[in-house]
């Protein structure tokens, strides 16, 4: 544990990741109990103004202040991400072990069952998920996370395919392991790096799903802020409002980047020994 | 190699039927009568009656399924309730918008993606390299749709260079009609060009780790013609397959480009239709993009057997 | 022709190679010879300047006269592949899996000979022809894929050649190859010397595979050359302690106390065998090629018979393919058969669930052949080597300890081992681990499938003793699978020798060894390296050549 700390803190990816992301994460936790204004609260007199001292990122065109709505923000795009990834790895990666176990027909289907799924881009998901139940949050995280589980069970069964033919599974199976536990007791210890690195990254684009999503309509709803659906708002209001597009813009890049950068960082941090053949 | 493509030909028909009964299912689910959905709660009894009879819903849900299935087939999607055309009409008219700009960006990020994570591979270490690495890793944070919006305020509102939105037709054209479509295609391209850039250059380094690198460069091969004869074709594996699911993800991408652009394609023939609730014209349009995106991964498929000919002899 | 003075390399703070100094004439064979880390390959690659990026070097590589070290690598390019070549080990990996064998060897011709394609193609026919690749039965369009180990080692040998280079480079060139083909491609490397004149540096970890072609011999550790000379003398005078250690690995015997063959005497003594596999075989689906007709099955184990008494040691020799690993696969109960019956302890594996199952696996126990891939890389020692413990109900915390303490000084390795993870040890300790956790169900039969194929000759012997004094102390039966001969003989007291998936000889292994009757036996034998034997062919042949020399002088 603490020589991890030590390689961590030693790569310049994993702590300009980790910094942004805990950041972002701070504030979606604040904005449960305190933000520096009420995003309910519509103030017209102070419609449209650029970034200045008090509101820090300017106000949009109800006069509502755009920090605060970020922050609000923040919660809705982590909140969809993060429970879409858990839909992802939750359902993926125990499908891709159990595949990879099973080999033959069962792992046939099984993918075959996965080519489907990805010929659904989680637009397209959402696209039918909200003509059939309307429109909503829980749509984004279904349609994000239905999208999630073929890459988890791809890359699961990938990575537990090329450990089966391993001597120290065959060693486990001549000690009369049976699959399932040669499963968790091997397997999954030996393909959790790729499957987190893999969760960061299906974090990140999680968020800039949903944010297309809201962009749309077809997420996040009013009354609650959203970060795409700011940025559609401002949309119209462009040549003299820019600031309205700018910032939330910023805000989603900035926390894609930095699950983006942990994402790299852990892969370089965590131990590389099974991508690399012998030392 | 043979069995390979009909393999893969018979795979790729069982995943589009498949595809299509999830399509068709979701609509069973409709919670309620698809009917009263469709024409909303001030509907009458008659017009209800009149539309479950005008949709076939009284029939058994496997006839009803096979009818649409066999109608696809033979080019007939059906026909929208609220436009009162038939679908393929809708579709036909904003296809020609859709796919060309889904191609169009594929090919921009492809023509630029490769090159430049060509050239960054072949400089490893370089400050080229490490700023190319650093752009690519802001462009994959981007979202295509906020990407547009800036490309509008500055190329279209600040310096007027392009119209900001709008569709003149192919008519007008295709130089005019082109040119409304760089801006999307090129929002659209540019974050893909990023991931693919990052894609190409980590599986050539990758490539130039193996053996057979060192054995050209044994053979008196310069580190160029090795690059070039050698790594290319090997690196171009993993390329194609991230390029398979890019197209996937640009034509959905340009649902939501669209709605930027005001571009009369399929993502604003969508919206509109969920707004109306016309469920027949969301179900051929999804159906169609899935069945577009079905044929793409088939058309990769075939182009590994180019690129690899160990490929060629698995059955 | 080639001189390297002084040659000293290091990569970042790692001195790589001290002082190297060596010279190659001609239509001569100088054999590196060292164990792996003692710098023999970056030697080599020094001489092609293929060295990784960080490395820094000083001294002299001349060639001809020309300075290497320091030259251009347009230079270079022109030596390399026309004047320089070099052969790899692992041939399954050195080749363009891309491109045609006729494109990869043509390809070099075209560039060095300025050549037009159909002069190319020409050459590269003949050079193909020449090293047993004849165009009619190995078309030029071929891929690497399509070719065995030892056919893809022949066209990388053509594609070196092909340009008649002064000097070829051949780093472990048999290293991964089965021991028949070794012997074919050694007597194809020596021939091509003697037609083209050219100069050969021949490396390799084991003295017996350069005994019998080099004409001279440098021994190197540490980055250092320790010993040197022609081949006969070194060999002879073992002058350096470090020369006869490898000697003495190379064709190393075990001591272990004279005993006559266990299955004759438990035979005569009316004893039951352990395990009886009757009438095995195993076939494999093979994916269909034309629509029509499927393919038929693979025949991997064809109709094998195999008894085992306690305390008996058998080898199974063959090449690789040969179907002995899926036997043993399926002797473990990792691989059902397709058909035939193997009774172990009075169970018939074959139709045992894994509960009825538990009892023969704790008396029949695996080592693997690759040292790496055998431990969980996440798993330390104590959790690796007590995995088969749970084949037995209700060992715990420090009973589960001691039993693991007890194995790992069983294989003399010490107990603060414990707590570390396997990627600390070494080659040949991990093969102890290994074999440790093997021990540790207090096994009567230990199946080793190729124990010592990855190691290197001083390891090998060492983990040979081993076992060895395993088999004393714990009168423990084995089946001892190798490709090599001198391996198995090492070690057991009677060998079945297996071809294209059947048993085709089975005898005590001194009655092979001196009296093979099958084909694939005499084969077998023929080929194995042997250090003393080449020692004294060489003797016979070279006294009479070197009183001619020393006349001419």
């Amino acid at each position: 544990m603490f020589r991890f700390l030590l390689t961590a803190l030693r790569n310049g990816s994993f702590v300009t990741g980790f910094l942004i992301t805990s950041i972002v994460i701070a504030m979606a936790v604040t904005s449960f109990f305190w933000t520096p204004f009420d995003v309910t609260d519509l103030d017209i007199a102070a419609k449209l103004k650029p970034p200045n001292e008090v509101n820090w990122f300017g106000t949009d065109h109800f006069g509502r202040d755009i920090f605060s709505m970020i922050m609000v923000g923040a919660r809705n795009s982590i909140a969809v991400a993060l429970v879409a990834v858990v839909i992802g790895v939750g359902i993926g990666v125990p499908i891709g072990c159990w595949a990879a176990a099973k080999g033959g027909l069962l792992d046939e289907s099984l993918m075959r069952g996965n080519d489907v799924i990805f010929a659904f881009p989680a637009l397209l998901s959402a696209v039918m998920i909200t003509a059939v139940f309307g429109p909503g949050a829980i749509n984004a995280i279904i349609a994000i996370g239905i999208f999630n589980i073929p890459v988890f069970a791809r890359l699961a069964r990938g990575a537990s395919l090329s450990l089966w033919p391993r001597d120290f599974i065959m060693a486990a199976r001549a000690a009369g392991k049976n699959k399932t536990r040669i499963t968790i007791e091997h397997i999954v210890p030996n393909i959790a790096n790729v499957v987190i690195v893999q969760a960061t990254i299906a974090f990140a684009l999680g968020i800039i799903l949903e944010a297309g999503l809201a962009y749309v309509g077809l997420g996040t709803q009013p009354p609650l802020p959203s970060w795409g659906k700011m940025l559609s708002e401002a949309q119209t209001m462009m040549s003299f409002a820019p600031h309205m597009a700018i910032i939330p813009g910023l805000a989603i890049v900035i926390t894609v980047l930095g699950l983006n950068l942990l994402g790299d960082g852990l892969r370089d941090v965590l131990d590389p020994r099974l991508t690399r053949k012998h030392d | 190699m043979i069995m390979f493509l009909i393999r893969k030909i018979l795979w790729a028909a069982a995943t589009l039927a498949v595809a299509s009964i999830l399509v068709f299912a979701a609509l069973e689910i409709v919670p309620g009568d698809p009917a009263e959905v469709m024409l909303g709660i001030n509907a009458t009894d008659e017009a209800i009656a009149a539309l479950r009879e005008d949709l076939g819903l009284n029939k058994p849900v496997l006839e009803r399924y096979l009818s649409w299935v066999t109608g696809m087939l033979q080019g007939d999607f059906g026909k929208s309730y609220t436009y009162s055309v038939s679908v393929n009409e809708l579709v036909a008219d904003r296809i020609t918008i859709s796919l060309p700009l889904a191609l169009i960006s594929m090919l921009i990020s492809t023509a630029i993606a490769i090159p430049v994570g060509l050239y960054a591979a072949a400089r490893r270490g370089s400050w080229a390299d490490t700023g190319i690495m650093a752009l690519s890793q802001v462009g994959i944070a981007i979202p295509n749709f906020w990407f547009a919006l800036l490309l509008v305020y500055f190329l279209a509102i600040w310096l007027q260079l392009v119209p900001a939105g709008g569709f003149p037709g192919w008519d007008v054209g295709i130089l005019i009609a082109l040119k409304s479509l760089l801006l999307p295609a090129l929002a659209l391209a540019l974050p893909q060009a990023a991931i693919l850039s990052r894609i190409t250059r980590s599986a050539l380094l990758e490539t130039l780790g193996e053996d057979y690198i060192r054995t050209a460069r044994a053979k008196g091969l310069s580190r160029r013609a090795t690059i070039w004869n050698h790594g290319l074709r090997n690196a171009m594996i993993p390329v194609l397959t991230i390029m398979g699911l890019q197209f996937a993800y640009l034509l959905a991408g340009t649902i939501i480009i669209e709605n930027v652009f005001y571009l009369p394609g399929l993502g604003r023939l969508v919206f509109q239709a969920i707004s109306l609730r016309d469920l027949i014209v969301v179900e051929s349009v999804v159906m169609m993009l899935v069945a577009t995106i079905i044929v793409i991964n088939l058309i990769v498929d075939l182009a590994y057997l180019w690129v690899d000919p160990r490929l060629r002899h698995r059955g | 022709m080639l001189t390297v003075d002084n040659l000293n390399l290091s990569i970042g703070d790692a001195r790589i190679l001290k002082n190297v100094s060596l010279s190659i004439e001609p239509g001569k064979v100088l054999g590196i010879v060292g164990e792996s880390g003692s710098g023999k390959s970056m030697t080599a690659l020094s001489i092609m300047q293929l060295l990784p990026d960080a490395s820094m070097t000083a001294g002299s590589i001349q060639f001809n006269g020309q300075e290497l070290l320091y030259a251009d690598d347009e230079v270079m390019q022109d030596l390399r592949g026309d004047d320089i070549a070099m052969i790899f080990q692992e041939p399954m990996t050195a080749l363009n899996p891309v491109h045609t064998i006729g494109d990869q060897i043509a390809e070099g011709i075209m560039l060095h000979a300025k050549v037009d394609r159909q002069t190319a193609r020409t050459r590269t026919i003949a050079m193909l022809q020449r090293v047993g690749l004849p165009v009619t039965h190995y078309p030029l369009s071929r891929y690497p894929h399509e070719l065995s180990g030892g056919q893809r080692q022949r066209a990388m040998i053509a594609m070196a050649c092909v340009q008649k280079p002064e000097l070829l480079i051949a780093d472990e060139p048999t290293t991964a190859l089965d021991v028949t083909l070794q012997a074919q491609i050694l007597k194809l490397l020596r021939e091509l010397v003697e037609e083209q004149d050219m100069g050969l540096i021949l490396i390799s970890h084991d003295l017996a595979v350069v005994a019998d072609i080099t004409d001279e011999l440098v021994v190197m550790r540490h980055g250092e050359i320790v010993d040197r000379g022609p081949t006969k003398a070194v060999l002879k005078a073992q002058k350096h302690p470090y020369t006869a250690q490898l000697a003495e690995a190379s064709s190393h015997i075990p001591e272990r106390s004279q005993q006559p063959i266990v299955s004759s005497l438990a035979k005569e003594a009316g004893l039951a065998p352990m395990l009886i596999a009757t009438k095995l075989t195993r076939d494999y689906p093979v994916k269909r090629q034309s629509l029509l007709k499927p393919n038929p099955p693979f025949r991997a184990v064809d109709n094998v018979d195999l008894t085992i008494y306690p305390g008996q040691t058998m080898g199974l020799v063959g090449e690789s393919g040969c179907g002995k690993s899926t036997l043993a696969r399926m002797l473990l109960a990792l691989d059902r058969p397709t058909s035939g019956s193997i009774r172990f302890d009075d169970v018939e594996l074959t139709k045992a669930s894994e509960k009825q199952l538990v009892a023969a696996r704790r008396n029949m126990q695996v080592v693997f052949q690759d040292p790496y891939s055998s431990f969980n890389p996440r798993h330390k020692v104590e959790r690796l080597v007590a995995e088969p413990l749970h084949l037995e109900k209700g060992i715990k915390g420090a009973e589960k300890r001691d039993r693991v303490v007890a194995a790992l000084e069983e294989v003399g390795l010490p107990a603060t081992a414990l707590s570390k993870y396997p990627h600390q040890f070494s080659g040949g300790q991990r093969q102890r681990l290994a074999i440790a956790r093997a021990l540790i169900t207090r096994p009567q039969l230990i199946v080793a499938d190729e124990p010592v194929s990855a190691l290197d000759v001083s390891i090998r012997a060492q983990v040979l003793d081993l076992l060895t004094e395993l088999r004393e102390k714990l009168g423990l039966a084995y089946i001892f699978i190798s490709h090599d001969l001198s391996v198995v003989r090492a070690l057991c007291d009677e060998v079945l020798v297996m071809e294209a998936g059947r048993i085709v000889e089975h005898g005590t292994a001194s009655d092979i060894f001196d009296n093979p009757r099958s084909m694939a036996a005499k084969l077998l034998v023929a080929a194995t390296p042997n250090l003393e034997r080449s020692l004294r062919t060489r003797t016979d042949d070279e006294d009479g050549k070197e009183g001619e020399r020393e006349d001419g002088q």
